[in-house]
């Protein structure tokens, strides 16, 4: 059985459609990486998966319960964490924990065995007393997805968790994601870092309201970019650039780092002709060419560039 | 459902103890209106200052002026003996009533003929001016009456009046301001507790983010509210009482009529209050646009529009139709009915009515908005 089920969801405001007919299912107890840029519509389909956003046309099935008609019945069996941290900074931190366990009707011994529990999690056994403002931004994105989860949900929404947040708690953050996961607990996470992507179990990128793939990480990598991939090391990365973009059989560049990624559109072209171009023609000096796989960032800049082409004819 | 509002009303509680600014607004704000309106602001005219140019220095003068002194309402300051001394008092505001007798006075007076009696008012403040005139008259026509007694007793006939006009003022005898403003102070801080602080206290939580948190619990809006407006609830009443307690140990001021009608007539009010707060709170976005929609919907009206110091009858008719728009005219009516006069529900019955249609009108608009706002 599915955790999410989204059948033809759509959300229109005014003439602008956020959200454009969109189909996707979520496993029991996975983590599904929603994932695009800002304003593709991640956030207005999370608000519409959570019942408090009607949507114009289009259902989905959250544990079951139909959005449009039961959302109160969704709510009852999900958790939600935004970017927006949402504890009560004035408050203190088991002010906090009590406040949202009385909302989720938590008490007695329940609500003492989950309050350790956060406290745990967010590592702040002893200091249930601080006042939530003076916490450091980690703990408090932690102390913020304990909450969130006081309950126990089946499912647990988190929208962009860890924007702004320094890479180790980033990596802490995550930890505790799997464990939830590890417990059974299904996980809908939007992310704009792709490195996090690498660590969800199915994939779904959409573009200006639109889905535009779906699949594992090992899937879209080999599924969606069939041409292959040359990684090349120069001393001048943007005069190669320029040199290599006026060739036809190049088809898209982009920079990492020192580096530039070339997906070739003529797979006859190999290592040996770069170094003649570069080099030999242009007096460049080339380190390395190395032929590789793609990285999910190749295959997502490939598929938005070619969407994007797409709905500009 | 009980445990959940309860989460939300302890909660509330909790914030606020940390939040000097509002504690501040809810408690301390009264305080000051209860000494301003209390003391400060008083209609009634005493102690007026007042010198007097005696040019006959008679026993009649000596008479007359011992009459307006003994009473509260005159201060005697100095005696003067000419005419440029007059300007000059009045000029320095050292007094506001300057009294010329005439050199003539006493011999007029025994030789049966009109005497005229000068008073200079200062007539820069209209009102206090006014109510000099009335004192003065009143003084005037006593001792008048009184040398017409004595005149008629020296030639032994029997003095009659035909009307003898008997004034008496009902509910409030001595015609204090202090009585009359009370109860509309009452509905002024209660207006501050409920209005203000409901809708800022909400809009903070949209300010914050964390509306969104419990928009997405089951938490429902009605139990939201609830749980929201309890601790104001509780507020105000504190305050109410605190404004009871100061009417009667500083103004003497105690309640004539049932203290439960009181307490429902209140509660109907804060009901019509606290409804125009969250409706506010539903249309603004920010904190300081909740505070200013409140003022001028409800803070501003409750002092000006309610009837509270200027009388309704007397607004143009616009005007009066405007005055709706404040929960605390209807409730300072029937403050006054149960405060002052000791009147029971039928003097107010209709009051309570519009308080109920008032606080459903502002709950379904606000309701009918919120549906809007949260689909875009």
């Amino acid at each position: 059985m599915n955790a999410i089920e989204v059948n033809n969801l759509t959300k229109e405001f005014g003439k602008f459609t956020a959200v454009d007919n969109v189909n996707f299912n979520v496993k029991q107890g996975e983590i599904f990486g929603f994932l695009g840029a800002n304003g593709a519509g991640k956030s207005t389909t999370i608000r519409m998966l959570i019942g408090i956003l009607e949507p114009t046309s289009g259902d989905a099935l959250v544990s079951g319960y139909s959005i449009k008609n039961q959302s109160d019945l969704v709510k009852k069996n999900i958790g939600y964490m935004s970017q927006k941290f949402s504890l009560y900074n004035d408050l203190t931190v088991v002010e906090n924990i009590r406040f949202f366990a009385g909302i989720y009707g938590l008490d007695g011994k329940k609500y003492e065995e989950r309050k350790k529990w956060v406290l745990k999690v967010a590592n702040l056994e002893n200091m249930e007393n601080v006042i939530t403002s003076s916490l450091p931004g980690g703990i408090k994105q932690r102390l913020a997805l304990g909450t969130a989860v006081i309950h126990e949900p089946k499912i647990v929404f988190l929208d962009e968790p860890t924007s702004g947040v320094d890479p180790i708690s980033r990596r802490n953050f995550w930890d505790l994601i799997n464990e939830l996961s590890d417990g059974g607990t299904t996980v809908l996470v939007t992310t704009h870092y792709l490195d996090e992507a690498e660590f969800c179990n199915d994939i779904i990128l959409i573009n200006a309201g639109k889905l535009i793939a779906q699949g594992n990480s090992t899937e879209l990598k080999s599924n969606y970019i069939k041409n292959p991939i040359l990684e090349i090391e120069s001393d001048r990365v943007v005069d190669s650039l320029e040199i290599l973009e006026k060739e036809k059989w190049v088809g898209e560049t982009s920079i990492f780092g020192n580096y530039i990624h070339v997906i070739l559109n003529d797979s006859t072209i190999n290592e040996q002709h770069i170094y003649q171009l570069l080099q030999e023609k242009n007096g460049i000096a080339v380190k390395r060419v190395e032929k590789i796989t793609p990285t999910l960032e190749d295959v997502f800049i490939h598929l938005i560039e070619k969407d994007s082409k797409k709905n500009v004819q | 459902m009980f445990n959940r509002i309860f989460a939300i009303a302890k909660k509330e509680m909790r914030q606020l103890k940390r939040d000097m600014r509002m504690l501040f607004i809810v408690f301390f704000f009264p305080v000051v209106l209860l000494a301003i309106f209390g003391y400060a602001i008083n209609f009634d005219v005493h102690h007026i200052k007042i010198a007097v140019y005696d040019q006959d220095r008679s026993e009649y003068t000596r008479d007359y002026v011992s009459g307006l002194i003994s009473s509260e309402y005159f201060d005697l300051v100095t005696y003067i003996d000419n005419d440029d001394q007059i300007k000059k008092l009045l000029d320095e505001k050292i007094v506001q009533v300057v009294v010329v007798f005439p050199k003539d006075l006493s011999r007029k007076l025994l030789s049966k003929q009109e005497v005229k009696i000068q008073f200079l008012v200062d007539g820069v403040d209209g009102t206090s001016a006014n109510v000099i005139q009335n004192y003065v008259n009143a003084a005037t026509f006593s001792y008048s009456l009184q040398l017409t007694k004595e005149y008629l007793a020296v030639t032994g006939k029997q003095f009659y009046v035909p009307i003898d006009l008997q004034p008496r003022f009902w509910f409030n005898p001595d015609l204090q301001s202090t009585r009359f403003l009370i109860p509309g102070l009452m509905g002024m801080i209660l207006i501050i507790t409920a209005v203000i602080s409901i809708s800022l206290s909400i809009v903070r939580e949209k300010e914050r983010g964390t509306i969104e948190q419990i928009n997405v619990s089951p938490l429902s809006s009605i139990e939201f509210i609830l749980g929201k407006t309890i601790p104001y609830i509780v507020i105000s009443l504190i305050n109410a009482t605190i404004v009871l307690l100061a009417g009667y140990i500083l103004f003497d001021i105690v309640i004539k009529g049932n203290i439960l009608l009181l307490l429902f007539g209140t509660f109907a009010f804060l009901f019509a209050a606290l409804s125009l707060g969250v409706f506010i709170s539903t249309i603004s976005d920010s904190q300081q646009v909740a505070f200013q929609a409140a003022n001028v919907t409800s803070l501003l009206p409750s002092l000006i529009l309610s009837g509270f110091i200027f009388p309704i009858e007397s607004m143009p008719v616009a005007i009066q139709i405007l005055t709706n728009i404040t929960p605390a005219k209807f409730y300072i009516v029937i403050l006054r009915a149960i405060l002052l006069r000791g009147a029971g529900i039928s003097a107010f019955w209709d009051q309570l009515i519009y308080l109920g249609i008032f606080g459903i009108f502002f709950i379904a608009l606000a309701t009918v908005v919120d549906k809007k706002s949260k689909n875009k």
